[in-house]
């Protein structure tokens, strides 16, 4: 097994290759066991860029299997407050009740969800497990419009419901525990329903906390994706008009010139379209990888959490599953026969 | 955090609400479904509630102990949340232990990965 294969994805015109990590004990020489120690000195954390809503880092020296489940459970299993019941008292717009409904339960809320419980099928609703909104409004026509007036918005009173109409109702200790981040839709500009004079809407919703497995509504990101770093490997000088056409196959910025000859100048641009490989002036003079151990990760909240707190909660999560996994065995009498 | 709640029963005998509210098959959290008596380093565990989330990652753990010859996991339908996970070591170790050992591994890399995570987030504020 070449080190190559070891350490690289290999991008063919037609192919990928060597695409599994294959560093298992008893596989090739070297100590290839679980190391802790090992781990630590090779592991790496760089955090690109952060703000509240979006995070890129690159996490380097971990397997694929290990950025997969961090990446399924931030997708799947971290919770978050979304409405999940709602009690129409009335609803004349064009919009069905269930509709509607599924709607609503899409708008992203700001509670952190690391303060409420989740909430059994057989639970009565507490301020533990529920937030509580009431929605109330009624479209009219404007009496200060002009009369010949086309805008909507101008004509009508309340024409468009937008996320801002959901009113957070308080209930026992929520008031004073959220006082310095009042509950309330992330966005206040998400249009819900429109209405016309003489349509109403009057509901009482009910948040809860859940996890994306069951419903995307509790999805804690919009993405949280990886794609591995680009190793792009020039084996021949490629030089004059060819390096200009070198270049152009790349987005700008990952090939740069210098003397006349081409060279890999940020090889985190690469999208991988491998349009090189097309060309017959570049055939043995390049080699497109990808390295197997760096994953540059990227996170986008739906703003409930911010991005690197979702991810410390995922990692809460993973170790969760772990730890359930052990007392399980255990109560089943198949404990470790080792000292841990 | 999502924890593993006891199933609840509804009056038609159906599952609901386990695991963050996720319905999931009836039976223990794991089982061992496939093992020979006189052979404990071989066995098949049957683990309910999982997916390709912890099947993958402990695949990967516990085929970097050196003591397992074959882990390798699989789905058996796509309609029953479950996992099956199989492993086999050179007689050193129990399969038990095997996948004691790996649970531990994977609880330590993640605390790991969370605190330098964290440690770089801090500094990167």
């Amino acid at each position: 097994m070449t080190d190559l294969m070891k350490s690289r994805v290999v991008l063919g015109a037609h192919n990928v290759s060597h695409v599994s990590s294959s560093d298992f004990p008893h596989n090739y020489d070297g100590d290839l066991a679980w190391d802790i120690e090992k781990f630590k000195k090779n592991f790496k954390v760089v955090v690109g860029s952060l703000n509240e809503m979006d995070m890129e880092f690159d996490l380097i020296g971990i397997d694929a299997a290990i950025a997969n489940a961090f990446r399924r459970i931030l997708i799947a299993e971290v919770p978050t407050m979304a409405i999940e019941s709602i009690f129409f008292h009335d609803n004349n717009s064009v919009l069905f009740d269930e509709v509607l409904a599924h709607r609503i339960g899409l708008v992203p809320l700001n509670a952190d969800p690391r303060l409420f419980e989740f909430r059994q099928w057989d639970d009565t609703p507490t301020d533990l497990n529920t937030i509580v909104f009431r929605l109330e409004v009624k479209c009219t026509t404007n009496p200060k419009a002009l009369p010949d007036e086309v805008d909507p918005k101008q004509k009508y009173i309340n024409s468009n419901v937008y996320s801002k109409d959901l009113i957070w109702q308080p209930k026992g200790a929520q008031e004073e525990v959220f006082a310095d981040k009042p509950i309330k839709p992330v966005h206040d500009d998400i249009l819900l329903a429109k209405l016309r004079p003489g349509q109403s809407i009057v509901m009482d919703l009910h948040a809860q906390k859940g996890i994306g497995k069951e419903h995307a509504k509790w999805s804690p990101v919009a993405t949280a994706s990886y794609r591995l770093l680009p190793d792009i490997q020039i084996l021949k000088p490629i030089t004059g008009d060819d390096a200009i056409k070198f270049q152009k196959c790349f987005p700008k910025g990952t090939i740069e010139i210098e003397k006349g000859q081409a060279y890999v100048a940020n090889p985190r641009k690469d999208t991988a379209s491998r349009e090189c490989l097309r060309h017959k002036e570049f055939e043995d003079k390049v080699r497109l990888t990808r390295v197997r151990d760096h994953f540059i990760f990227s996170i986008e909240s739906t703003g409930a959490l911010t991005p690197d707190a979702l991810f410390e909660s995922a990692a809460q999560v993973l170790i969760d599953k772990c730890k359930n996994m052990k007392q399980a065995l255990n109560d089943m009498g198949l404990p470790a026969t080792y000292d841990e | 955090m999502v924890m593993q709640e006891p199933a609840v029963q509804d009056e038609n005998g159906f599952d609901t609400y386990v695991n963050g509210g996720v319905p999931s098959t009836t039976g223990p959290k794991i089982e061992v479904v496939a093992s020979n008596e006189s052979d404990p380093g071989a066995a098949t565990f049957c683990i309910r509630d999982e997916d390709h989330t912890l099947g993958n990652a402990l695949r990967y753990i516990i085929m970097k102990n050196p003591a397992v010859e074959f882990c390798g996991y699989s789905i058996p339908h796509p309609s029953e949340y479950m996992v099956n996970l199989r492993i086999q070591t050179d007689g050193s170790i129990s399969a038990v232990d095997a996948l004691h050992r790996g649970l531990d591994d994977l609880i330590n890399l993640t605390s790991h990965i969370s605190s330098t995570f964290q440690d770089k987030v801090q500094a990167f504020k």
